[in-house]
């Protein structure tokens, strides 16, 4: 009993050690001076270290579970985890000027970030309902009070209200379907679901209510039509740097309950969830491509691209396969770099006083430094989906994923939505390269900053170029954790 | 004699009050929190009655974690309103005309 234990703590030290640093640097905010908010920041970044060194350590190549098949840890959970903390360290060095300059540099901001990135883990790890509901509340709660960092902006109060109620809402909606998987199976852990739906099938009915209620709360969380009217709101009302954090990392830890709430657990009613996720992919490809083109607010048009690239997700993760969930996972995790990057220039043209978030913002840009022209230029491609970059393969490896699966219709659809969506990514680069600045003033940007920022922008195009080794760590992450 | 479905049914109806409380309501925003509060207790009463039918505990045992989660969700709930009536001077929901959206 004793030696179970301890093999269950080692299988969540990750989790352990994020969760006493977070409480660390909440507890060393209180007695350093505002001027010493540099050590918050080591901390921060020294966490994140910490919790990549414990998870590659012991990397999983088999299903481990722990705390009586509650905790998972696979090839999936681990992947999705080291590119976590990547994503929040990358969050981390790009708003730190941004934060300083709106006296947003606290050390609550450090400690929420890092409360999320543990809610996110235990959502990625997560193999009962049980626990995927209290990750989804950890990361929501943590969510909903970093958009309302911003105290004095009405704005940003605003989103996070609307946040806030559609947020409960849509837990309130997935725990409505789980209680119904419930009582239709007994049993809240998936593995017990998934073999008892696959030895007797139970009362339908009441499994395909709980089936839609799930199946809507997962798409409330991801931001994907008919359940996206808070992605916009919220992006434009809250400070950029935490629009960054909102659009970028949690959609990793969504994607995961995703995949282990229907992949694994709901295994046999594939046929019901298929034909949900096409509707929402096929909206969300849609309305997100052309609604966006009538933004002129860059933060809502990165919004409404945002919902068109969950289309995307959709699209490999309705094909039912582990072709297409592979491709999903490279593509949520390329799209994660690629709006860090973009969201990263938003926060480095931005100042004291002046935050950068119309279209008009960015006219002139090449002629007043041509170096980071070229940094939006690279972003925008990947965005569009123009090779070279890691934005065509995982399009085309989704889409590829989704031809396989028999939706040839969707795919040309998709295609052609793809090419709608081209036009409001070139009229950014239009506006840099041939219009006249309307802002003169010089961009000085911190050294560090510059070159990650870089480093990011130059990863999607490396990756892009020789895209083979990543689509293969996907695959397997895939082929080891989902049979 | 009440059976498992009536309880279902009284779930299911405290379920739809409480969606048609959030999106109907237009007056103050603390009748969007007992709307969502309403809406976990409609499913908690759902995991227990599916918790005593199947004779297994588990059920019983979310209830607690979603009665806790709830008080922490309406404590940042209620955070949030006191900033936003600290700005506005108002907790209407037609005054949330900010965002156009």
């Amino acid at each position: 009993m004793n030696q179970l234990i301890q093999s269950d703590l080692f299988l969540i030290l990750p989790e352990i050690f994020v969760l006493s640093m977070a409480m660390v640097v909440l507890m060393t905010d209180l007695f350093i001076k505002p001027s010493q908010r540099w050590i918050i920041f080591a901390l921060s970044q020294l966490t994140l270290l910490g919790g990549a060194y414990l998870t590659g350590q012991n990397f999983s190549h088999e299903t481990q579970f722990a705390f009586s098949n509650m905790f998972v840890r696979d090839g999936l959970a681990d992947f999705l985890k080291m590119m976590s903390y990547v994503g929040t360290s990358l969050i981390f060095f790009y708003s730190r000027s941004y934060m300083k300059d709106r006296n947003l540099y606290r050390g609550e901001y450090f400690a929420l970030v890092l409360f999320a990135l543990l809610g996110m883990m235990i959502m990625i790890s997560s193999h009962n309902m049980l626990l995927v509901y209290m990750g989804l509340e950890l990361l929501s709660l943590c969510l909903y009070s970093l958009t309302a960092l911003d105290r004095d902006n009405q704005k940003a109060t605003e989103s996070a209200i609307k946040y806030f109620v559609l947020g409960a809402l849509a837990s309130g909606l997935l725990l409505y379907g789980m209680s119904m998987i419930y009582g239709a199976t007994s049993s809240l852990d998936l593995n017990v679901i998934s073999t008892s739906l696959l030895n007797h099938p139970t009362d339908h009915a009441i499994l395909i209510l709980g089936l839609v209620f799930v199946v809507a709360g997962l798409a409330f969380k991801l931001g994907a039509v008919p359940f996206q009217m808070w992605v916009p709101d919220v992006y434009e009302g809250s400070p950029s740097s935490i629009a960054m954090l909102i659009s970028s990392v949690p959609k990793l830890a969504a994607f995961a309950i995703t995949v282990r709430i229907l992949a694994e657990g709901l295994q046999s009613m594939m046929v019901d969830w298929k034909q949900m996720m096409l509707i929402m992919a096929v909206l969300s490809i849609g309305i997100g491509n052309i609604t966006a083109i009538a933004q002129t607010n860059i933060k809502r048009m990165y919004a409404y691209s945002t919902i068109s690239h969950i289309g995307f997700i959709l699209f490999g993760l309705m094909s039912g396969t582990l072709n297409g969930y592979a491709s999903s996972l490279f593509y949520v995790v390329s799209y994660m770099f690629m709006t860090l990057v973009s969201f990263g220039i938003l926060m480095m043209m931005s100042r004291k006083n002046f935050e950068c978030e119309t279209l008009e913002d960015f006219k002139g840009l090449n002629k007043r430094n041509p170096w980071y022209a070229f940094l939006m230029l690279i972003t925008m491609l990947s965005m569009a989906g123009i090779p070279p970059t890691v934005g065509f393969y995982a399009k085309f490896m989704v889409l590829q994923a989704a031809f396989d699966a028999g939706f040839a219709m969707f795919v040309v659809y998709a295609v052609m939505m793809a090419l709608v969506g081209m036009f409001y990514y070139m009229r950014i680069v239009k506006l840099m390269y041939f219009d006249e600045p309307k802002l003169k003033s010089k961009l000085d940007v911190s050294m560090d900053m510059q070159w990650i920022l870089w480093a990011n922008a130059l990863a999607l195009l490396f990756v892009g170029l020789v895209p083979h080794r990543f689509m293969d760590a996907t695959a397997q992450a895939v082929a080891l954790s989902l049979h | 004699m009440i059976g498992l479905s009536h309880y279902l049914i009284l779930a299911a109806i405290l379920f739809t009050i409480s969606v048609v409380g959030i999106f109907l309501n237009r007056k103050n925003i603390i009748i969007l929190l007992m709307s969502i509060e309403l809406m976990l207790l409609a499913v908690n009463i759902n995991f227990i009655a599916f918790s005593h039918y199947l004779n297994d505990i588990a059920g019983q045992i979310f209830v607690f974690f979603i009665l806790t989660v709830a008080a922490a969700e309406s404590a940042i709930g209620l955070a949030i309103i006191v900033l936003i009536f600290r700005n506005t001077r108002s907790i209407n929901v037609d005054d949330l005309n900010r965002l156009n959206g």
